[in-house]
């Protein structure tokens, strides 16, 4: 894994993607993203409040981050559609986090309607980013309509589940020729750090920060696993051996016993 | 000078007749070049470039969105 993440041609040297979703304020958002190190922040377009005192996007462009709008809240392909093309008018980016959720109560991906807005997203000229299960078959079914990276969850969406299948999440690194992006389920910075071990190129983690007694400090706990996670993958874990393999060398080993010693 | 009643998310708002996107995301939005904000008029995008053009009529669906945090 090279020392930069790429995603459609753009580099970024850190791995954490922010999602802003929870921060109990934009100051608070302010300086977990600093401590996060994240260059790539999500956000969502709503209803315009007429008694909104300032915007988020203050908070973005303050930190020089990228912005990439999402769908939340979209049910079907064509609402998801219109959401994208509205936020590309609205941040003038045509990058976006493709969320077609199938069912509100678990929020996981409706994978007939999610390949089908990313198909006609990417003919339409955007860098397509779409979270989704943790199928491999999906994800390179997204990746053959010419997604930029795939995003699959590890749980359910702020259950901080961590990673509930490790296995379906290897074999879609195995087999995937864009970035893997685990985009669900953190809890806590080890879960980020199993992510990286098990070969994603980058971690989004939006509720494990912002819902976190401390968002700062859990900013940065999560920013070094991210690190520590990719070290480790590059530094490569023993196998798994059901069994003791002694470190200590077994010859040398003394004898103690004495002269009344049996035997 | 006469009025025209239209849709702005989901509440009921009285408009200049002649009024256009530019006019309303004008009135509505904190930054006056718009940045950040996104609309529809009935259920299709009206891009950036067209807001000037773009006039609103009577009883049009007209939804006005912004950043805010998210995913």
């Amino acid at each position: 894994m090279s020392d930069v993440l790429k995603i459609a041609g753009r580099t970024f040297e850190s791995r954490l993607i922010l999602g802003t979703g929870g921060f109990t304020s934009h100051e608070l958002l302010a300086r977990a993203l600093a401590e996060s190190g994240a260059e790539m922040c999500t956000v969502a377009l709503r209803r315009l409040d007429p008694g909104a005192r300032s915007s988020i996007l203050d908070v973005l462009d303050a930190a020089g981050v990228q912005v990439l709008p999402n769908t939340a809240g979209c049910f079907t392909a064509r609402d998801a559609i219109i959401t994208a093309q509205l936020a590309r008018e609205a941040f003038a980016t045509d990058w976006i986090k493709l969320e077609v959720i199938g069912d509100d109560r678990t929020l996981l991906p409706d994978a007939v309607e999610l390949v089908d807005a990313a198909e006609t997203l990417v003919d339409d000229g955007f860098v397509v980013l779409p979270y989704t299960t943790d199928d491999p078959v999906l994800a390179r079914r997204l990746e053959d309509v010419g997604c930029a990276a795939v995003m699959p969850l590890g749980s359910p969406i702020g259950s901080g589940m961590g990673i509930r299948n490790p296995y379906n999440l290897t074999i879609m690194v195995e087999r995937a020729g864009v970035p893997v992006v685990l985009d669900a389920g953190v809890g806590t910075a080890s879960d980020a750090a199993l992510a990286m071990e098990l070969g994603c190129e980058a971690v989004l983690c939006a509720s494990a920060i912002s819902r976190a007694h401390d968002p700062v400090a859990m900013a940065r706990a999560i920013r070094l696993a991210v690190q520590s996670g990719l070290l480790a993958r590059g530094a490569g874990r023993i196998p798994r051996r059901l069994h003791a393999q002694a470190s200590t060398p077994e010859e040398g080993i003394p004898v103690f016993d004495g002269p009344d010693a049996a035997g | 000078m006469s009025s025209t009643v239209v849709t702005v998310n989901g509440e009921p708002r009285e408009l200049d007749a002649g009024a256009t996107v530019a006019d309303l995301v004008a009135l509505l939005a904190a930054t006056p070049d718009g940045r950040g904000v996104a609309v529809a008029v009935d259920g299709e995008v009206v891009p950036r470039g067209a807001w000037q053009d773009t006039e609103l009529v009577r009883g049009a669906q007209i939804e006005v969105l912004v950043a805010v945090q998210g995913g």
